[in-house]
């Protein structure tokens, strides 16, 4: 096997991958989110459809947008791979386990809070991607320029309890993976010291709290808005 | 006090294993935990029956040798060894759930022993300094900050017992290993084979079938020695620099091997 | 009918020469093996603790091929791991007057001169490269500020040679020779034996060519062939089945060279710490050792009077609440030079009398307080946490009570065996080819060890002496290796198989344990700190008669071809009744009273051990002849040319 192959398949090497991709992921997850909270303004969804535009037409947006899916997808395959090692080394369970004192719930089940985060990923494509790309999407215009109307789209689609509901639950689940994720990313890529850990922890929180508020509010605010 | 013991009872490795729950009268609070076992064990052999298998030695908590999963955490309630958990820990009439160790890499023997071999086969790897009898220097010649000397030394009171592996959800033996890469990585005596300690040891602790570390932190909040985490965020970095910094003209995998 | 030829001839063969140079001389004039001719020979080691993975590992690292055994489930498990206080060497580091020489006086005069002066002087010349060694392989000994290597005092000695590792510095020691080990097992020049017990050692054509040993886990019976038998397996202080030894140590090994022709030596010197946690109920399992520092600032005390005594017992008197004049600082009343630092021997007796006479405290009456309220008084709680807190932490744990604000008690126990295999200079033993090391052998201890000095003598053994030494023998020998279906092997494994057999087979109603909880209740109370003729033939009767029980009246569970955790024990009782024998049997002749044997017809006026210089300067070395028949005493003469006897004297 190459350095390379045998380093990145390692036990330690997958947590490399898996934080690498975890730290894109969290750029990517500030970069949309700052683009969506453009939904909130009340002028008729012009800015956030320019903005979607824009989005969509960028070469190096769309260049991104594939290394962004890619890292997805390495982060969600590593994790499976990961996880049944995980589970292949310890296969006889424990009777009783008391271990909930002994770490975090959150940093004990990051592939269930992973999966609900998958499975949203999956319904938000089909629901808003797969749309836009794909058509479905209804045109409205601008200073004479024809744009797709996807705040239309997003406005009716919250207007339906069960979405908004699907949405809140996995922002919830959002936050408790970053809770863990933010920190346990430092730990792998060897950054651990007494002088700056508290900041560490407490930044990864308050960011995962603020991800977590700042996605979840988007559709309850549609929702009573409109 | 009285107690009920639901003890995993298992005659070799390849036996299935169940539970079986035994009664204990008179157990005393100032008893340790092995030596309310060793009275259960009098009994059933006074009865004909074959007593609980378990691992022991020192009995003053610092051999590594017991082990136990205990109600459900590795050496029960404190964070100690089970030799040096005391009964007073427990209330009459409780119901004690005993387990051996749970993982791939660490087979059960008999009831609650099981082989911890793999522990020795990753030092094996590279946890040593080689260094043969009678090439050494004068002992004061390298000084050592006395804050690194003391830091190598908490990493070096792993006793190898293998809580960190029973605690950790994905078995993973990171504790362990991350001690002995600690304790080695500190010294300056440690550190013309740290490039290669660290990349051999992690590959044996993987060929073992441990676990991956998802920082959960049980291992630490488990161990008796009170192991920190920050060992494994230095294997990590060892792991990388080892990797990806370490100036060798030819990769650590081919120097592992011999070429 | 004795068989044996019992006209042996001991020679320690030590060199020629002054003090200082015979191990230069000797090292020069033994022979050498070429080093392409080590991988010829096989070399057994047993047991895995300071002295045989040491061993282990550097005769692998000479080119010899070695198998190494151990009855644990890891080399690293061995009991040297629990060695608390330190280690000496001679390095002088301090500049406070520390040499060579003076090490070497202390540990002859320590051991009340019962100890051969060339074995002690070398053991303080290879006491330096042992601390260099174990700093190279990463040992994190404690360091000054300047990066240095610290030193304490210990036990009483007035320099400062002790290199410690916190409490744990056998842990430390250990697990570098643990590495060194497992480097070599890498190597593929040691192959490792783990969970496998000696049950004999083999002799072809009167020489040792290996060990019979059982599987723990299967239970199998293997032979394993060797141009030579180290033997590393400790000592035997769990004759008394309470002690601070392990669980699982035991005197198999050496007993079982003992009973192959090794003579054995002095086996009645025995170490009694002044220093444990007192004994709770009949469950007790073994005992904690807790520091000796713990002296410096506790104060020993029992109530004067029985009454006192017996209401504290009954918890109806708080012991705070007794007042000064109705208490009894008796360690600082008969020693007023150095009160409660008197050395372990005085201080256990002085615990064991004031028991006697009732006046004991705890629920057992077998304890005496180690008092730290003046020394609160004085220097503060924080003082003294920031001393004794680790120490605090575990007593509270394992006792329940918070010594801050109730007085510790403290009892002695049995905690190290100065007694062992007799070995010449070269650490072989009588039989060619066999060799003893560490606690197993008699070798550097006298009567009495000092504090810190077991660390030093096993690496010493291990890694500096017996490498040059088994060379010189081994120079001499034929390559050919006796192959394991050898008759000698056969009939080993078959007297193995009878014995289990045998114990397996009796199906009576009492268990391994409440024997060996017996047996070490006679070895304490009439062979244990203080001795005398009349308890001690008593003694041995009782020794003789409940063994005889033991061999009908045995209760066995399971059989041999499995985990058998009852029959490991069985099988190590079962010699360790024949052991405490002998160990009565030297106690007995011996009469005079010398460090841990103290014979209570032989005192001062003041009740201080009474040497008889002139009669028992020896070793004492007995010979097997056989089940049933006395053993043969031989008699090695102390010669004492470069230090002058004295009496000790604390007053």
């Amino acid at each position: 096997m190459s350095w390379i192959a045998e380093t990145l398949t390692s036990s330690v090497g997958r947590k490399v991958i898996m934080a690498l991709t975890g730290f894109f992921l969290i750029l990517f997850i500030i970069v949309h989110l700052s683009g969506n909270l453009q939904l909130l303004l009340n002028d008729g969804g012009e800015q956030f459809n320019k903005y979607a535009h824009f989005m969509g037409h960028n070469p190096l947006i769309q260049t991104v947008s594939i290394l962004n899916f890619t890292f997805i997808l390495l982060h969600v395959i590593t994790s499976i791979i990961l996880t049944r090692r995980n589970s292949e080394a310890r296969p006889v369970k424990y009777h009783v386990s008391r271990m909930q004192n002994s770490s975090t719930w959150a940093s004990r089940n990051m592939g269930f809070l992973g999966s609900i985060i998958f499975i949203f990923l999956v319904v938000h494509l089909a629901n808003f991607w797969f749309k836009m790309k794909f058509g479905g999407v209804p045109m409205v215009e601008y200073d004479g320029v024809q744009y797709k109307d996807l705040f239309t789209v997003v406005k009716e689609a919250f207007q339906q309890e069960w979405i908004v509901i699907v949405y809140v639950v996995a922002m919830v689940a959002l936050g408790y993976h970053l809770s863990h994720g933010f920190m346990s990313a430092f730990r792998t890529f060897g950054l651990h010291h007494r002088k700056y850990n508290g900041f560490i922890k407490g930044l990864g929180i308050a960011f995962s709290i603020a991800v977590a508020i700042g996605y979840a509010i988007i559709p309850v605010i549609i929702y009573f808005r409109y | 006090m009285k107690l009920t013991l639901k003890i995993w009872r298992q005659k070799d490795a390849n036996d299935k294993g169940r539970f079986v729950t035994y009664q204990v009268d008179d157990v005393s609070p100032d008893m340790s935990f092995l030596e309310m076992l060793d009275v259960l064990n009098e009994s059933l052999i006074h009865k004909g029956e074959d007593p609980v298998a378990f691992d022991h030695d020192c009995r003053e908590g610092i051999c590594g040798m017991c082990s136990l999963f205990i109600n459900g955490k590795p050496h029960g309630p404190e964070q100690t060894t089970t030799c040096q958990l005391h009964m007073r820990s427990f209330k009459d009439g409780d119901t004690i759930v005993i387990e051996p160790w749970r993982a791939k890499p660490f087979p059960v023997v008999k009831d609650l022993v099981v082989d911890r071999s793999a522990f020795d086969r990753i030092i094996q790897a590279g946890g040593y300094i080689s260094v043969n009898t009678g090439s050494a220097q004068d002992a004061n010649n390298i000084p050592i900050p006395k804050d690194k000397a003391s830091e190598a030394f908490d990493a070096a009171t792993c006793i190898g017992c293998g809580a960190c592996v029973a605690a950790c959800k994905n078995a993973s033996a990171m504790l362990f290993v991350a001690a002995k890469v600690s304790h080695l990585a500190l010294l300056p005596q440690g550190d013309p084979e740290r490039a290669i300690r660290v990349s051999k040891m992690v590959a044996q602790m993987d060929a073992e079938g441990f676990g991956a570390c998802t920082n959960t932190g049980a291992c630490e909040a488990e161990c008796p020695k009170g192991i920190s985490v920050k060992n494994i965020a230095r294997l990590n970095r060892e792991f990388l620099r080892a990797k990806f910094i370490e100036e060798v003209d030819k990769p650590l995998e081919e120097l592992a091997e011999g070429k | 009918m004795s068989t044996v030829a019992t006209d042996i001839k001991l020679d320690a063969k030590i060199p020629e020469g002054p003090l200082a140079e015979k191990w230069e001389k000797h090292k020069f004039n033994i022979k050498l093996v070429n080093p392409a001719n080590k991988r010829k020979y096989d070399i057994i080691v047993v047991g895995t603790g300071l002295a045989g993975a040491s061993a282990a590992a550097t005769l692998a690292e000479l080119g010899y091929n070695v198998k190494a055994f151990c009855f644990q489930d890891s080399p690293r498990r061995a009991h040297s791991i629990a060695a608390q206080g330190g280690i000496n060497a001679a390095k002088n580091y301090q500049g406070d007057g520390d040499s060579i020489f003076r090490l070497f006086y202390d540990t002859i005069k320590g051991g009340d001169y019962r100890s051969r002066e060339a074995n002690v002087y070398r053991l303080a010349q290879v006491s330096v490269n042992i601390i260099d060694q174990a700093v190279a392989q990463g040992v994190p000994f404690a360091r000054e500020y300047g990066g240095l290597l610290a030193n304490r005092s210990f036990g009483g000695a007035q320099v400062s040679r002790t290199f410690y590792a916190k409490g744990q510095t056998g842990q430390q020691l250990l697990l570098g020779a643990y590495s060194a080990l497992m480097r070599q097992v890498a190597a593929g020049k040691v192959q490792l034996f783990p969970r496998t017990e000696l049950l004999d050692v083999v002799l072809v054509d009167g020489k040792a060519r290996g060990i019979v040993a059982r599987n723990l886990i299967t239970g199998k019976i293997e032979s394993h062939s060797a141009h030579a038998v180290v033997l590393a397996t400790g000592g035997y202080g769990n004759v008394f089945y309470l002690s601070t030894n392990a669980m699982g140590s035991n005197g198999s090994a050496a007993w079982r060279a003992y009973k192959k022709g090794a003579l054995f030596a002095n086996p009645c010197f025995t170490q009694i710490h002044p220093t444990c946690i007192p004994v709770s109920g009949h469950y007790q399992s073994k005992l904690t050792l807790m520091s000796e520092s713990l002296r410096n600032d506790g104060r020993v005390w029992v109530p004067k009077t029985v009454e006192d005594a017996e209401k504290i017992r009954r918890g109806e008197l708080n012991p705070n609440d007794l007042p000064e004049d109705r208490r009894d600082y008796y360690l600082e009343r008969k020693y007023p030079s150095f009160g409660n630092l008197v050395p372990r021997d005085v201080a256990s007796r002085n615990a064991k009398y004031v028991c006697d006479e009732g006046r004991g405290v705890g629920p057992t009456g077998l304890a005496v307080f180690l008092d730290f309220r003046d020394a609160i008084k004085r220097d503060g709680r924080a003082v003294i946490e920031a001393k004794y807190g680790n120490l605090f932490d575990m007593y509270m744990r394992i006792t329940g009570e918070n010594p801050y604000e109730v007085p510790m008690k403290i009892y002695p126990a049995v905690h190290y065996t100065m007694g062992g295999l007799w070995v010449d200079y070269n650490l072989m033993t009588t039989i060619p080819g066999l060799y003893a090391i560490g606690e197993c052998n008699f070798s550097d201890h006298g009567a009495n060890r000092l504090g810190a000095s077991a660390l030093m003598q096993g690496l010493a053994d291990g890694y500096f002496i017996l490498p040059y030494t088994i060379g010189d023998y081994l120079a001499r020998m034929p390559y050919d290796k006796v192959p394991t279906t050898h008759p000698a092997f056969k009939d080993a494994e078959r007297e193995v198989e009878n014995r289990i057999k045998k114990l397996l087979s009796i199906n009576g109603k009492r268990t391994v344990d409440e024997f060996h909880r017996e047996l070490g209740k006679i070895m304490w109370d009439y062979c244990g700190m203080s001795r005398n003729a009349e308890g001690l033939t008593k003694a041995r009767e009782m020794v003789v008669k409940l063994r005889e029980e033991f061999w009908s009246d045995l209760k066995m569970v399971g059989v041999n071809e499995e985990f058998n955790q009852t029959l490991e024990k069985a099988l190590r009782v079962a010699d360790f009744f024949e052991l405490a024998e002998l160990m009565i049997i030297d106690a007995l002749h011996r009469n005079e009273s010398c460090g841990g044997h103290f014979r209570e017809e032989y005192q001062t006026p003041d009740g201080e051990a009474l040497r008889n210089d002139e009669e028992y300067a020896y070793v004492a070395a007995w010979q097997y002849t056989g089940d049933g028949n006395e053993p043969v005493l031989h008699k090695e003469p102390l010669v004492f040319e470069n230090v002058k006897l004295t009496q000790r004297s604390y007053k």
